[in-house]
Parts: structure tokens; C-alpha cells; sequence
């Protein structure tokens, strides 16, 4: 006991230095932290959105909805094939993954499942004596379509995001259709999630002008055809418009976007620009089509649709449709970041404001200063000298929780901030173990140095036992918990696993060297 | 150095006799807090029940009715709002909208533009939609089933079963008790909750464990002494160190409960709470209960490997 080897004593040190090393660049600002040389440790404790302020968002891919669109796509083409055949069918139409056909003459089911299986490769197509024939998504098919559909909604999500000017978001998948979005610094994410929420899948259509517009209001609508409302219904524009169904052209082949003004009306605008496919398409339509309206849709809506003066050959174009400024600029983004293969939708959001992040920040200090201080007072009243010793143990504590906290990037949040305040008030719990028996042994006549050498090996077990207790908790609420709570289970456990340390080891080696310094005869504890 | 004593040198408290009036306590406090837990409920915050909750500053003081009146407008259902620390804070709850994520969605726009000019700023924006709340609660649950199973494998493989039972009741009183005190108070029971009722699992076990620790220890030491009387002796034994621990602990929660924030603050209580029944349960509840779940000197023999390691 009064001999501690010296690789162990060494050993101690560097670790403590170490947690220091670590943990100096928090008091620095960020520019020193950043200027230090590359073989010290730099890194500052990365702050929850809930101290720093910002945004969290869970978004959900509504996959059903892009295999919904597949199924429909199917039956179209279906229909098509059939007609074109002049083969008779009945009860064409969809349910679940399936979509199903009769046929009414059995002769010519043959032919009409050759017509029908090479359509789509995801479906298997099986028919059955009665002339029924189905096609359903296979299983591969659709897991398929369902990573790739959150795979590309991440990746878009992400260039939205970008061109928001917001600095280092997150965006990663969570579970099968999930996706998280931490946005530092913003607190009121409205824009966000308003840009969030628009497919802006954009498609250009004919107008159909043969077919009765009043007819197909009231519900008759032509096949081919479909009666799209107006994205705003200004006085003097049409409510809704009834299109063609055949894209025309389609936004995925824009290559440029940007918010501008009409030269005639100065009314603000979306200025496109096509890539060579798009543009000859484009081109060829207008050609075809000069004097008649021509629709642009966006999400299932008609922004406007204005006639065709002239052939657009250029390869470039302009919306306007009564927008705001605003509008405008989110329009261009949107349709310059691409569209979203399947709509989102927001299952959770968290978001704190500056005010609320600092001032979260402000009083955890004040919180963990008051309590640090306290406890140390009691400390050092209650137990004199060996006080002392195990309040320089808390104080190294406190240090290398941070140094831990900094070295493995783990996120501070408010209730982490708590769990570091509750580790001030039970790492203590080590020393005071091993200082009342201690007291114990003193009391029970042994001399000073067998006391305190049967306090430390005696508190050990009682000590691992309780604490491992603790530590379950925080391993099962990092596993369970989200967000801030899993913060407050990082710095308990961190917490725990360096008041061992410094309550075990650091104060045997501080009591050790005030042992052969002073060599005491009684014990005052 | 001035010293003092909180704790006479030698305390003498007759725990074991008094054994009766603690477990008449402690029934009456476990019976009442499921009493109440039927009855009353608990004040599930958003990430149980899912809904909004927005806390915001207002540009003048005293705006609580204005806000009220302008959301009432908005057939939103039960809207509750509060002062939040101060007059230009207020802190507002939306329930659950009927429909799915994006109605939720719609509420929180549809509010944020009704309540316009009167904002100066927003603090905190939380919506959980009904998917994520029903996830979240059934997580909360297995956090807290799980917990107590791995501390009642953990005690059970370091100590002997009637040990890790006494332990588990008294530590189901504690749990029990927490959401008795909080279905009483109606505070909010929300993840942040969960957590502290997780760590109160965890600091009332620790404390049981100091004292068994000391129970065995004292089993093989004294091999005649009648079983109250040696079980006694180790509460008394370990009583400086379980209330000079529970005192800092304390100390620290004390500090974060008056100056950590109103964010925290049922957080905070709820762990204080727990310190203090944990406190009282290991000595007063565990320690006494050993007398009958059947403890003899046998088992303690038995545990051969514990009793190496504690008499080292």
C-alpha cells in the first residue's frame, strides 16, 4: 500500500494529463483550439441542437406512395395494350401490389399476357383458367424500389438543404424508410419544411380543348385526360384545368433553375433551362403545338398555362404563374435540386431557439459551478484533509469527463449537462466509502497505514458493485433512449467510469505521498 | 480544519424494530401511489401522447390571454398554455391532431400564423407525431423492464436470490413510489422521466448494495449473533456512509433543481425524490426484509466467491 510501483504512478499521471490535454481546448475559442498544433488534441465537445439551438427533423419516405404511382403506371400501360390490340377485358384495376385483368375471350389470353408480362420487369405475371390475369410486384422488386426510393430522397433532401445556406447538416437514414435531419442553427424551420414538403416533381402537358370542359367538372372526365386544380386560384384564372394525361416534357431534364422578372410586367418569374433531350422535346412540341395552352404541373397542381406564342428552340423557358418573390426563389430552388421520387412527411420535429440554447447553456454552469463548489465545502468540512484530497479527485474528474466527452465527440446536451451535475453529487460516493471505513478500521485499533490500506482494498468490491448497478441504467437508456436523454446516459456513464478512477486510484496515490511525507502516528478522518 | 458530525460516532438506530412501522409506510405509500396512478393517470408529456408543444417569448409582458384568444380560433382541440419562469414566456401545448403526420404537420403551421406579431421569438418548437409517440412510449417500457431485469440478474449472480429479491422490492417500491409522487403532483411524465426513473433504479440499488455488502461481511464475522441484531448493526454501520453520499448527491440535485432551468426542473425533482426514497428504502425496507426472505449464514457460506473478494 505505501509502495506504489512506479509504472503505476506514471501511469495515473499521464492519464490524468491526458484528460487534461483533451479537455483544454473547451476553455479555448475556436480559433486557438483550431491553431493548435496537429499533435495536440483540438477538438471542443460538439453541442446538442438543444444547447447550440437548431433544428431536428424525422422524416418518413412515403415509399407506398411511389409503388402506388408504379402500380398505376402499370395498368395504364395495360390498358393501352389491350386497346391497341383490340383485345376485350373487364375488371382492369389494382389492389395491394397487384394489378389484376380479365380477359373475356380465353382465346386470346395468350397473347394478352405476352402483351402484358414485358411491361414492367418488377411484376410477375401468372393467369389462371377463368381468363383472370395478375401481375404482382415481387418481393426483391419492391425492397428494391424502396431503398433506392429513401436513397434518392436523402440525396435530394441533402442538395435542397444545401442551397438553403444551412452550415453542416445532418442527413443520414434511419431505419428502413427514415430519415433524420439535424439543421444547426436554425430554430424556426418553417422554409425548411415547407421545401421539405413539395415533391416538385414537374411536368409539362397539352391542354385539352376538344373534350367539354363543364363536362368533365361535374365528374365525367375523358379517358386520357385529367381535371388538375390551379395552384392559386387569382380572379380571372380557371380553377382547374383539364390536361392530357402524356408528359410532354419533364422537369428531370432541367438543368438550371433560377428566380427572375417578367421584362414586361416585372412580375417575379422561374427562368429554366433545358438539357439537349429536354430541349429538343421541348422544342419539338412547341413547334408542333403554337397557339394553344400549354400546362406546367407541379405536384399535381397547374401553376399556369400559358398559350404558345411561338416554337421555344432554345432550349430554355420561363414560368410565371402570380408568385411571390419568395415563391419564386423556393420554385427555383426546387426545381434545381430535382424531385423527390416520393412525398415526406414529418414525424417528429425538435427545434430550440438561440435564446433558449444559451440560456440553457448559461444556467447548467451556474448549476454545475454551484454544485461542484458545494460539494466540495462539505467535503472538505466533513472529512478534513483526506476532504481535500478527494475533492482534488473531483475537480480531475470533472476535468477528464470533459476531456472524455471532447476525445470521443460524444454530443452535450441539457439533460447530459444533469448527468454531470449527478456525477458531481456521487463520485464522491468511492471516497466516502472508503474514508468511513477507513474511520472503521482507526476505530477498530489498527494503525494508521494497515487502516487506510484495508479501507481501499475492503471499499473496492462495495464500490464496483454499486457502480455497475448505475452503469446498466445508462447503457440501457442509451440503447433505448433518443436524442438528449442518450446524452445524459453518455455522461453518466463516462461519469462513472472516470470517478473510479480518480476516487480509487488518483486519491490512493495523493494519500500515499502525504503518508511518506508526513508519516503520521494518529489519523484524523 | 473545523470538523462536524452529522452522523454520531456510533449511531443506534433500531431499524429492525421498528421494522413493522417502515413496511406499513412503505405499503401504504406503494398502494396509494397505484391508487392514484389509476385514478388520476399521469400527465404524459408529448413524447408519450404525441402533439405540439411550442414555448415562445412575447414582444410585451402579459400576452397570455391575447395568445389564448387567437388560438382558439383554430379548432385545434384542447390547447393549454402557461407562463413559463417569466411573463413574456409562455409555453403552449396542442394535443394530438385527429389524421396522420402531416396533420400534426398543418396544426403547428396553421398556429405559428395565427399567433404572427405577438412572437418575438420562438424557443422551443416539439412535435411528435402519433408514429414516433407510440414508439417512444413502448421503448420508455422496455427501458425500464429491461433495467430492472439485468439489476435483478446482476445482484442475483453477485449476491445470493433472497439478496437480489429484497433488493428488486425494494426497489418496485421506489419506481411504484416515483410514479405515485408524480400522477399526485400532475407533473409531466415525459423520455426525460423515464431517464430519471432509470437512474433512480440505479442509485437505490447502489445504496442496497453498500449495506448487503456489509451484511454478508458481517455474516461470516460473527457466526452467533442473532440475525436482527447483525442486521442492525450493518445498517448502522453503513449509515454515515449512505447519508453523507445521499447528502452530496443532494447537494449537487438541489443545485441544478433551483438553478439549472425551468427545462429541467421536473427532472431534477424527480431525481431528488428518488435519492430520498432510495435512501430510506435500502435501509429502511431492504434490510428488514432479509429477516424473511430466508438469509441464514448458510447462504452467505455458500457464496464463496463473494466473501474472497470482500474479506481481501
Amino acid at each position: 500500500m505505501i509502495r506504489i510501483p512506479k509504472w503505476k504512478t506514471i501511469s495515473i499521471l499521464a492519464v490524468c494529463l491526458l484528460g487534461l490535454m483533451f479537455a483544454a481546448p473547451n476553455i479555448m475559442d475556436r480559433a486557438t483550439a483550431d491553431s493548435l498544433p496537429a499533435w495536440l488534441p483540438s477538438k471542443q465537445i460538439s453541442l446538442g441542437l438543444d444547447l447550440q439551438g437548431g433544428s431536428h427533423l424525422l422524416l418518413e419516405v412515403k415509399v407506398d406512395v411511389v409503388i402506388a404511382e408504379r402500380l398505376e403506371a402499370l395498368v395504364d400501360s395495360i390498358r393501352t395494350e389491350l386497346r391497341k390490340e383490340n383485345i376485350s377485358y373487364s375488371n382492369l384495376g389494382s389492389d395491394g401490389h397487384t394489378a389484376r385483368v380479365t380477359i373475356k375471350n380465353l382465346d386470346d389470353v395468350e397473347k394478352a399476357y405476352s402483351l402484358i408480362n414485358p411491361i414492367d420487369s418488377g411484376f410477375v405475371t401468372k393467369t389462371s383458367d377463368n381468363g383472370l390475369i395478375s401481375a404482382t410486384m415481387s418481393e426483391q422488386a419492391l425492397s428494391q424500389r424502396r431503398i433506392s426510393a429513401v436513397e434518392q430522397s436523402i440525396e435530394i433532401v441533402r442538395r435542397r438543404i444545401d442551397e438553403t445556406g444551412v452550415r453542416e447538416p445532418t442527413i443520414v437514414r434511419q431505419g428502413e424508410e427514415r430519415i433524420l435531419v439535424q439543421l444547426p442553427g436554425v430554430d424556426d424551420p418553417e422554409r425548411v419544411k415547407r421545401l421539405l414538403g413539395k415533391t416538385a416533381k414537374l411536368t409539362f402537358h397539352l391542354v385539352d380543348q376538344g373534350s367539354s370542359f363543364s363536362s368533365a367538372q361535374s365528374g365525367r372526365v375523358p379517358p386520357g385526360t385529367r381535371l388538375l386544380p390551379a395552384v392559386s386560384s387569382a380572379p380571372g384564372q380557371p380553377s382547374s384545368y383539364l390536361i392530357k394525361k402524356r408528359v410532354m416534357v419533364s422537369g428531370d431534364t432541367l438543368i438550371d433553375a433560377t428566380p427572375g422578372f417578367d421584362q414586361r410586367n416585372n412580375e417575379p418569374v422561374v427562368n429554366f433551362r433545358f438539357d439537349s433531350v429536354g430541349a429538343k422535346r421541348f422544342g419539338d412540341v412547341t413547334i408542333k403545338n403554337v397557339g394553344k395552352p400549354f400546362a406546367i404541373v407541379l405536384d399535381g397542381k397547374v401553376i399556369s398555362a400559358p398559350v404558345i406564342r411561338e416554337p421555344i428552340l432554345g432550349g430554355a423557358g420561363q414560368i410565371s404563374g402570380n408568385f411571390t418573390t419568395e415563391e419564386a426563389k423556393d420554385l427555383a430552388l426546387l426545381l434545381r435540386a430535382g424531385a423527390l421520387p416520393a412525398p415526406l412527411s414529418v414525424l417528429e420535429e425538435r427545434s430550440v431557439g438561440p435564446g433558449l440554447g444559451a440560456d440553457s447553456i448559461a444556467s447548467g454552469k451556474v448549476a454545475s459551478t454551484v454544485g461542484l463548489v458545494l460539494v466540495i465545502v462539505f467535503m472538505a468540512l466533513y472529512y478534513g484533509r483526506f476532504g481535500l484530497m478527494a475533492d482534488v479527485a473531483l475537480i480531475i474528474n470533472i476535468i477528464m469527463i470533459i476531456g472524455s466527452l471532447s476525445a470521443l465527440q460524444a454530443t452535450l446536451t441539457l439533460p447530459g449537462i444533469a448527468g454531470i451535475v449527478l456525477t458531481i453529487g456521487m463520485a464522491v460516493d468511492a471516497n466516502v466509502l472508503i474514508f468511513e471505513r477507513i474511520r472503521e478500521e482507526i476505530k477498530n485499533g489498527r494503525t494508521v497505514i494497515s487502516a487506510i490500506e484495508s479501507g481501499y482494498s475492503r471499499a473496492i468490491t462495495t464500490i464496483i458493485d454499486a457502480n455497475v448497478t448505475t452503469l446498466i441504467a445508462a447503457l440501457l437508456l442509451y440503447q433505448f433512449g433518443s436524442g438528449p436523454v442518450r446524452g445524459f446516459a453518455v455522461t453518466l456513464a463516462v461519469g462513472i467510469a472516470t470517478s473510479m478512477f480518480t476516487a480509487i486510484w488518483l486519491t490512493r496515490l495523493i494519500v500515499v505521498a502525504w503518508l511518506r511525507r508526513t508519516r503520521p502516528q494518529t489519523l484524523e478522518i | 480544519m473545523p470538523r462536524f458530525k452529522i452522523i454520531p460516532e456510533n449511531p443506534n438506530v433500531n431499524f429492525i424494530g421498528f421494522r413493522s412501522v417502515f413496511f406499513v409506510f412503505s405499503a401504504l405509500l406503494v398502494i396509494s401511489s397505484i391508487a392514484m396512478f389509476l385514478a388520476k393517470g399521469l400527465n404524459y408529456g408529448i413524447d408519450f401522447t404525441g402533439g405540439i408543444m411550442i414555448e415562445l417569448k412575447t414582444e410585451k409582458p402579459n400576452q397570455i390571454s391575447l395568445l389564448r384568444e387567437r388560438l382558439s380560433t383554430l379548432d385545434l382541440g384542447s390547447v393549454e398554455l402557461q407562463e413559463f419562469g417569466a411573463p413574456d414566456d409562455i409555453l403552449i401545448r396542442i394535443q394530438r391532431q385527429d389524421g396522420d403526420e402531416d396533420a400534426q404537420q398543418k396544426a403547428v403551421t396553421s398556429a405559428k400564423e395565427a399567433m404572427g406579431n405577438i412572437v418575438a421569438e420562438y424557443r422551443r418548437t416539439e412535435l411528435v407525431g402519433p408514429k414516433v409517440s407510440d414508439e417512444l412510449f413502448m421503448n420508455g417500457i422496455y427501458a425500464v423492464l429491461s433495467a430492472m431485469l439485468a439489476i435483478l440478474v446482476y445482484i442475483w449472480f453477485r449476491f445470493e436470490w433472497q439478496f437480489g429479491l429484497g433488493a428488486v422490492i425494494a426497489l418496485l417500491h421506489d419506481v411504484i413510489s416515483t410514479i405515485g409522487i408524480f400522477s399526485l403532483l400532475g407533473l409531466e411524465f415525459n423520455l426525460a422521466t423515464v431517464a430519471a426513473v432509470l437512474t433512480i433504479a440505479g442509485y437505490s440499488i447502489n445504496d442496497t448494495v453498500v449495506v448487503f455488502d456489509r451484511v454478508r461481511e458481517n455474516m461470516r464475522k460473527y457466526k452467533v449473533k442473532p440475525m436482527g441484531e447483525l442486521l442492525n448493526d450493518s445498517a448502522n454501520e453503513t449509515l454515515s456512509r449512505t447519508v453523507v453520499t445521499s447528502l452530496t448527491t443532494l447537494i449537487a440535485l438541489l443545485a441544478l433543481y433551483t438553478l439549472g432551468g425551468s427545462v429541467i426542473r421536473d427532472f431534477s425533482f424527480a431525481m431528488i425524490w428518488g435519492v430520498l426514497i432510495g435512501t430510506y428504502s435500502s435501509i429502511s425496507l431492504a434490510v428488514p426484509l432479509l429477516l424473511y426472505l430466508g438469509v441464514t449464514r448458510r447462504t452467505a457460506d455458500d457464496d464463496n466467491d463473494g466473501v474472497e473478494q470482500t474479506s481481501a
